[in-house]
């Protein structure tokens, strides 16, 4: 069981506990304002794009090469950006807190 | 060769050069192959524009045929943004529950008739019924519509003897021009009222801007539609454990739906026009000329995806562009993507096997290249699932 942090681009903090899938279907699957999914996971959408809390960094690993060029082409992104639809929900990620994406 | 099979034709020159070339009505075109190349120009908005003379981005070109501009298609950011956070919320509807209950009613009618008809013509007689009557949803208009849409045949723009048919077009917009007309009078709670009621920086949306809007509605998700959904009945013909798999694993009908996006690639390219002399691959490229951004050729490039020309029905990875890259991604594809799902899942629920009998290949002719974007003609049988 994870517990993980959602803050949206209106402030707007959401606790939300999951046990398995990827994080980008949790977010999906409880309505968090700016997480669409709309590839359902398979990183060709970038429309689960997150700013972890740099703290957090650790839990959460460091971005995959996919995953990176598709974030290096969106001009938002960060170093401690990651799209969500890869991250996999397991106790490791408990307690992350991710900044949703402008 | 499998009949469902759609080879790569750029193979050789996406290695070798990176790039192709094409002459489109003496407007040459240089195609870009390669995928990382693809995204980057695709990004770079600044370089390579969309808000050239209407038609001109599009391959085979529409500016003999086409004056109004397709809208937010044919504008940059960052005017193009608002135009696009204006109609993005309408382009979501197709998630939610209504809707997909009333796509997945109209998909499973379908079906069940075309199960009952011992050889259907999977373009006319499936596809582009499908097509037309989803679109209903999307426009919120009656379903009754669709006849008319249907009556208008598979191609907007297109017709048998031309790549480019200006009568054809010429239905379609004055069909428009009613519809707006109607909706000015008798507002509902259609996609042309909507719009109708709209503002951008304070002003309302003008009847050509509404219009061209409407234009890209039709024209984006036709042909394109078609293409997906009778490749990706071909595809099941010739792979029924594929069928078996969605009805003992539905969860991995999204994976598949990329999947099959990425292999049809339903759309095979977008141009670009050159604001200034640059290069891509190390290919110099001069101001007013065209590239485009060959979307097909991108999703079988070996550099991203393993086993590019298989179908791998649960790629977990799939950075794939079918429905385009960044600013100017595919509006439709909430609603693409959500026929492709219900399709699959009612075809995997009521349907055993599909036979094929006879067909046609629909070669896109790319100077160059040769590609198989689908069929002209598909004729098939759905034999009912007995359990």
């Amino acid at each position: 069981m994870a517990k993980i942090t959602f803050i949206t681009s209106d402030d707007d903090t959401i606790i939300l506990e999951g046990t398995s899938g990827s994080v980008m279907e949790l977010a999906v699957e409880h309505n968090v304002k700016g997480i669409d999914g709309n590839c359902g996971g398979v990183c060709s959408c970038a429309t689960c794009h997150v700013h972890v809390k740099p703290e957090d960094m650790e839990k959460t690993g460091q971005a995959s090469v996919i995953e990176t060029d598709m974030l290096e082409l969106d001009d938002n992104a960060d170093k401690f950006s990651r799209l969500c639809c890869q991250l996999e929900i397991s106790d490791e990620l408990d307690g992350v807190e991710l900044t949703v994406a402008k | 060769m499998q009949k469902s099979e759609l080879p790569d034709p750029f193979k050789k020159a996406r290695l070798e050069k990176g790039i192709g070339e094409m002459n489109d009505q003496n407007d040459p075109v240089k195609m870009l192959l390669r995928h990382k190349d693809v995204r980057k120009t695709a990004h770079n908005y600044k370089i390579f524009q969309s808000g050239a003379i209407p038609g001109r981005i599009v391959i085979p070109s529409e500016v003999n045929i086409r004056k109004i501009r397709q809208i937010p298609f044919e504008i940059d950011p960052p005017i193009h943004g608002l135009y696009r956070a204006l109609v993005e919320p309408w382009f979501k509807r197709p998630l939610h529950e209504e809707y997909a209950q009333k796509l997945t009613a109209q998909i499973n009618a379908l079906v069940e008739e075309t199960m009952k008809i011992d050889t259907v013509e999977i373009i006319q007689e499936f596809a582009l019924i499908l097509q037309s009557r989803a679109l209903t949803l999307l426009f919120n208009v009656p379903y009754e519509e669709s006849e008319i849409w249907i009556s208008w045949g598979t191609h907007v723009f297109r017709s048998k003897d031309s790549a480019l048919d200006a009568d054809k077009a010429n239905i379609l917009y004055n069909y428009i021009d009613d519809q707006i007309e109607k909706a000015i009078e008798n507002p509902k709670e259609d996609l042309y009222s909507m719009l109708l009621a709209s503002e951008v920086e304070g002003k309302k949306l003008t009847k050509e801007e509404v219009k061209g809007l409407v234009v890209l509605t039709f024209a984006g998700g036709r042909d394109t539609i078609i293409n997906a959904v009778t490749n990706a009945i071909a595809y099941l013909s010739e792979h029924q454990e594929s069928l078996e798999r969605f009805r003992e694993e539905p969860e991995t009908i999204n994976k598949a739906v990329e999947e099959m996006i990425r292999y049809f690639s339903p759309l095979t390219q977008m141009g670009r026009v050159v604001a200034e002399d640059t290069h891509v691959c190390e290919h110099a490229i001069k101001a007013d000329t065209r590239v485009s951004l060959c979307w097909a050729s991108a999703n079988r490039d070996a550099a991203v995806f393993d086993n590019p020309n298989e179908i791998i029905i649960d790629r977990k990875i799939n950075p794939h562009v079918g429905f385009g890259f960044s600013h100017h991604n595919c509006l439709g594809a909430t609603h693409a993507r959500q026929i492709m799902r219900v399709l699959l899942s009612t075809l995997a629920k009521n349907v055993g096997s599909i036979e094929i009998f006879d067909h046609k290949e629909n070669i896109e002719d790319l100077d160059e290249f040769k590609r198989k974007v689908g069929y002209d003609y598909l004729n098939a049988k759905f034999n009912r699932l007995t359990k």
